[in-house]
């Protein structure tokens, strides 16, 4: 129930209730797109979204994601390279085992 | 899919755990002197499990599992409440299927079924909205339950039924908000945590502000989180690194989702809908000021409370405890699920006596499913117990 999933919005289907159908992993559903309609509906389609319990919740900011993974990638890149130089190939001390 | 599988890369989950682990070094964090990190957010407490996060990470972090799974903190008299107004002569009853299996006092959702009443599980407060349209001689009722995150689609769901004067539909409205119940932890003398990670899904709703006060009034970090497993690595990270600068601050880690602001839709979806309780019960934790929503005057006539004369409407609840489970020293990080006394003894995901094994989301079912095989004797040993459950009230009556 709580777990959004992302999915992409296809077409709006009834202007009047708010509603769009969105591509979500494939499977065709209709979702009810009054939080994320900041502007005209026909914006929509092509968007990711967050859906939750038959609501798109959030815009997915594409923008922002792909920061969050440079970020990832960047920090990936210096452990490869502490691990090179320690020759511990980014084991890190203390161990990861439990 | 798109958005879920770059955040599962194994790469740089090694790298983000090397990462960790070189952190919990450098602030001294060892098996037996931890750095405690709550995940408010039974959505979390399912991924750390499910992707064995608990296990990868080094041993001076524990994650304590937050009461942040709605299902888990429902009431039991609640539950009751619900069979009852199912129970009334031309109900549809409608819920999501977490809340199927939630005992109650005597029985719960399935059983009320199973012995006639006319319950159905719904994907969506839409799909009960629908059912009121069809259905013009029944009353259609949706059971609310949720945090922030589902609050805002039973208000939508109420506000279009008003908008198309369908008399027939009403909500059970059991919906709650996270931030009370972080405060009433932080304000618990036992309670010890060195940060938290928080609700990626409810802070889509309201923002990353509302958490300010945690590190304003408690000194402690909170770094909203999404949900696959470099999210929650790197919001772990993030955690320890505030810790080691000495440093408490809110930060968001999820920012592909969660805007500063919120979702102003949502939030005035909300606001025009509900208004705060003067108190709500939690299972487990006792009631909590200001920490349910109700529904307001304007919309009386789609509340099932009123309609049906149940529930706050027709008075104070008292609180209850299943017999002889710890579900509240569970929910407050006390005891892991393993040392509760009836863990697999009397309590399991097919016959729970405690809503924490029902939901996936719950603690002692994410231990159950995904962490039964480590069993007490690697787990149940790390951590004292150091008391039982709590009740009463928290903040000023
Ligand atoms: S094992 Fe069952 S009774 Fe014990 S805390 Fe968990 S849900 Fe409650």
């Amino acid at each position: 129930m709580c777990l959004g999933i992302p999915g992409r919005i296809v077409a709006i289907v009834d202007a009047e209730r708010m509603l769009a159908t969105a591509d979500i992993a494939g499977v065709r559903r209709d979702i009810n797109v009054a939080c994320v309609a900041e502007g005209p509906l026909d914006d929509l389609p092509g968007r990711w979204v967050l859906i939750h319990v038959g609501f798109a919740m959030a815009l997915i900011d594409e923008d922002e994601a792909a920061r969050t993974l440079e970020a990832l990638r960047a920090l990936g890149e210096t452990e490869e390279l502490a691990g090179a130089i320690s020759g511990q190939a980014g084991a890190a001390p203390g161990g990861t085992a439990r | 899919m798109r958005y879920v599988e770059e955040f599962r890369d194994p790469a740089m989950a090694r790298a983000l755990i090397a990462r960790i682990g070189a952190t919990a070094e450098a602030i001294g964090a060892s098996p037996g002197r931890p750095v405690r990190i709550m995940e408010i957010c039974g959505g979390h407490t399912h991924a750390i499990f499910r992707f064995g996060l608990d296990r990868l990470l080094h041993g001076g972090i524990e994650f304590i599992h937050g009461p942040g799974c709605p299902v888990c903190v429902l009431p039991m008299r609640r539950v009751d409440e619900a069979i009852a107004i199912a129970g009334r002569p031309g109900v549809i009853f409608t819920t999501f299927g977490d809340a199927m299996r939630v005992p109650g006092s005597r029985t719960s959702l399935m059983q009320a079924r199973a012995a006639g009443a006319d319950i159905r599980m719904v994907y969506s407060p839409l799909d009960a909205l629908d059912l009121a349209r069809r259905f013009p001689e029944r009353d259609v009722v949706f059971f609310g339950i949720g945090f922030e995150t589902t609050a805002p689609a039973s208000a939508l769901a109420i506000r279009q039924a008003a908008r198309e004067g369908l008399g027939n539909f009403s909500v059970f409205c059991n919906h709650i908000t996270v931030p009370p119940p972080i405060r009433a932890l932080l304000e618990d003398p036992d309670m010890r945590l060195d940060g938290f990670v928080g609700p990626g899904h409810v802070s889509m709703v309201i923002g990353i502000r509302p958490y300010d006060f945690i590190p304003g009034e408690f000194g402690k970090p909170i770094v909203v989180s999404g949900f696959e497993p470099l999210d929650l690595l790197q919001a772990v990270l993030m955690v320890l690194t505030q810790v080691r600068e000495g440093r408490a601050e809110v930060e968001n880690q999820y920012a592909r989702v969660v805007p500063e602001h919120g979702n102003p839709a949502s939030l005035a979806a909300m606001a025009e809908v509900f208004e705060p309780r003067p108190s709500f019960a939690w299972r487990g934790l006792g009631e909590i000021d200001r920490s349910g929503l109700r529904i307001r005057a304007r919309y009386r006539d789609f509340d099932a409370e009123e309609r049906f004369g149940i529930g706050y409407a027709a008075g104070a609840l008292p609180e209850e405890a299943a017999e002889g489970c710890a579900c509240g020293a569970v929910m407050t990080g006390r005891i892991r699920p393993v040392a509760c006394p009836r863990y697999g003894r009397g309590c399991t995901p097919e016959t729970p006596l405690g809503a924490l094994m029902v939901s996936s989301e719950g603690a002692c079912a994410a231990y159950w499913h995904y962490a039964g095989a480590r069993g007490p004797a690697e787990d149940g040993g790390r951590r004292a117990v150091r008391g039982g459950g709590r009740g009463g009230r928290h903040g000023p009556a």
